[in-house]
């Protein structure tokens, strides 16, 4: 058996709990609340003590999906990625950068927000970036 | 937040309004506990009973919209008994007079009439909140999500100015965020006009600093936030729609419009890690990894950034979101080359200047709250301690307007909206945990007793509940948690999304939509 616990932060709310996710052999067994965190002392709300739960769901998306005949099927990273581009860069060539528009998320972390804002700013050439803070 | 959670227990009076904070916040709702069991004060303004009234001193139910007037009419008597902290509005405020001139009208009386709290009640508020050594607000949603949500919050920081309960230890104006990382988002340019740190797109020196840092030629011109994205779905002015770890089908007002908009597009992505009701409508759907599944930082409502952590390696062929974004950026020729979460952090510290002393290394302990300017800065737990970040504190004479819609004969009950303790939001993850999900399986609408005696309703009746909008179909609760003439809902659930009901009207500056007010008719179902 292997077993391991990660500190890390909860998924939920913006008070950012701390807590170890408990790893046995490959599976997420559960939450131990971090009793040093200065945000949560050792306490956890329902949601943090079952923020393992959903992670390894089998209604989890485990492959790229492109809609072909109306029908979403799974596909390669590779055509994925292809496809998605191509498509992006041809709206942007036709009716030019600000006809594309992206929603950032308050879930992910701040490096995939710092850098899905970089890639609307930077690659695709629009200011057209923002997110669901305000619900 | 001004000021940080465990600074909670240091308040003499905790405000508390529109927020549900036991539900949408426990841990902090804790702190609340231990101020009170410590001899604070505790005052609730909700129109809903919520849980954490239970233990207020006082608990104001205010009709649905009318936060600027309760605010003002707290002000009004304040300044009449000289309860006001002149020392601290000479020295660190300025504008006084218009909102004195403004709050003048707004007797506890008046206010009576348009809030519907006695004016009893408004005095005492005044007095508790006002002679208090140190007082604390806390609000969230309830007072942010209206067509005057920018009014609210402008009469809450004109209230903690007034009373010079900001910068001090136990004090300070407190957001709570919704989401766990809406501060990081925000923080990050996630938004339509800022780069990071609040940078404006506009402002040339910024503009060219992040041009040159990015080897890139940069627009100046502010983008689209969401309501105008839809709209511009639907006159085609916008053709491609990118979603990262969104469901805004099901969060955003007015859902069957936002599906009309998204079918307009030409081109959708998702990239999320459920196949979510928007993720169905996409064209391509991407699958990023969990919070569990990855590297990198949140920063909570105090302004802390924390590190997340890899605790165990992906899901069958899901991805690093932050590969997947380099991955098309390489693709559409703008060159990125990022070996890890670290290396970003690196590039965000460099060109965020309240991140920037910000590390992986130095985040191992407790994180650290920005600003934090440089690698020797310890962060920063209390804002606004010497000068306000515009220099004076500037008050705002608000006038009370009210909602964008009103209850007239074909919708004749006020609907408000919120968060449950077990679910999160479109409940895309909670709806996959089981143990939350047995906790409270379906969702339900919240009625007067006195109301419900009218339609003929009881507990676990099916309800129909009709807006301008929509209509969908839930089941009773009957409870006096909720003043007559109004109903609740929740948005966690597929089958009564509140937000096929709810008012796509904005706040003018914020775009915040109001969520919290809307009017609907209500018939039993068969
Ligand atoms: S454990 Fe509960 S209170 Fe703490 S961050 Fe998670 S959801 Fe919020």
């Amino acid at each position: 058996m292997e077993y391991s616990s990660v500190l890390t932060t909860c998924t939920y709310c913006g008070c950012g709990c701390n807590f170890y996710l408990e790893n046995l052999d490959g599976r997420l067994t559960g939450t131990i609340p971090c009793k040093t965190s200065p945000v949560n002392q050792g306490r956890l709300c329902i949601k943090g003590w079952n923020a393992h739960e959903f992670v390894q769901s089998d209604q989890r998306l485990t492959s790229p999906l492109i809609r072909k005949e109306g029908r979403l099927v799974p596909v390669s990273w590779e055509e994925a990625l292809d496809y998605t581009a191509s498509e992006l860069a041809a709206i942007r060539s036709e009716h030019g950068p600000d006809s594309l528009a992206f929603l950032t998320s308050a879930k992910v972390t701040n490096e995939e927000n710092f850098l899905l804002q970089k890639f609307a700013r930077a690659a695709a050439g629009t200011n057209n970036i923002d997110h669901c803070a305000r619900l | 937040m001004t000021n940080s959670i465990g600074d909670i227990e240091e308040a003499d009076c905790i405000f508390i309004t529109g927020s549900n904070t036991t539900s949408s916040h426990p841990i902090i709702a804790d702190r609340v506990y231990r101020a009170k069991e410590n001899g604070a004060r505790v005052i609730v303004a909700d129109p809903r009973r919520i849980h954490i009234a239970r233990l207020a001193d006082v608990h104001v139910q205010q009709k649905l919209g009318t936060d600027v007037a309760l605010l003002n009419g707290i002000m009004h008597v304040i300044l009449e008994q000289g309860w006001q902290d002149q020392e601290f509005i000479d020295q660190r405020c300025e504008g006084f007079e218009s909102l004195r001139d403004t709050v003048k009208q707004y007797s506890p009386s008046v206010v009576e009439g348009i809030t519907g709290v006695p004016a009893g009640d408004i005095e005492r508020v005044a007095e508790l909140y006002a002679r208090a050594n140190a007082a604390s607000i806390l609000y969230c949603m309830g007072i942010t999500q209206h067509t005057t949500g920018v009014d609210n919050v402008k009469s809450l920081a004109n209230l903690a100015m007034l009373t010079g309960n900001i910068g001090r230890p136990g004090t300070g104006l407190n957001p709570l965020r919704g989401q766990n990382n809406v501060q990081g988002a925000c923080d990050m340019g996630g938004l339509p006009n800022v780069f990071s740190g609040y940078q404006q797109v506009s402002n040339p020196e910024a503009n060219s600093k992040f041009a040159s840092a990015w080897q890139a030629e940069l627009s100046d011109k502010p983008g689209l936030p969401i309501p105008d994205m839809l709209a511009g779905l639907e006159d085609k002015s916008v053709q491609g729609l990118y979603v990262l770890g969104e469901n805004p089908v099901m969060s955003d007002p007015d859902s069957d419009h936002v599906s009309h908009a998204l079918q307009q597009a030409r081109f959708v992505v998702v990239q999320d890690i459920f196949l979510t009701e928007t993720a169905q409508m996409a064209h391509v759907v991407l699958p990023g990894v969990s919070f569990a599944e990855k590297d990198g930082t949140f920063t909570n409502t105090e302004r802390r950034v924390m590190r997340v952590r890899k605790a165990v390696e992906p899901v069958g062929d899901s991805r690093q979101d932050w590969e997947i974004i380099q991955d098309l950026s390489n693709r559409l020729g703008y060159s990125m080359s990022y070996s890890s979460p670290e290396e970003i952090m690196q590039e965000i510290a460099q060109l965020t200047p309240s991140y920037g002393g910000i590390t992986y290394q130095r985040l191992e302990g407790d994180g650290l709250q920005w600003p934090c300017p440089d690698t020797g800065h310890p962060g920063t737990k209390i804002l606004h301690q010497e000068r306000f970040a515009r220099g004076l504190g500037l008050f705002h004479g608000v006038e009370h307007q009210a909602p964008a819609e009103s209850v007239d004969q074909e919708y004749p009950y006020w609907l408000t909206t919120g968060r449950i303790y077990t679910h999160y939001h479109t409940g895309t993850m909670t709806h996959n945990s089981p143990t939350l999900e047995r906790e409270a399986p379906e969702g339900w609408m919240e009625i007067h007793p006195d109301d419900a005696r009218k339609l003929g309703l009881r507990t676990g009746d099916r309800v129909r509940v009709a807006s301008r909008r929509g209509s969908v179909e839930a089941a009773a609760y009957v409870t006096e948690d909720i003043s007559p003439g109004t109903v609740f809902m929740t948005f966690h659930y597929v089958e009564s999304n509140a937000n096929v009901l709810t008012n796509p009207a904005t706040d003018p500056i914020a775009r915040i939509p109001e969520y919290k007010v809307c009017a609907v008719s209500l018939e039993k179902a068969a």
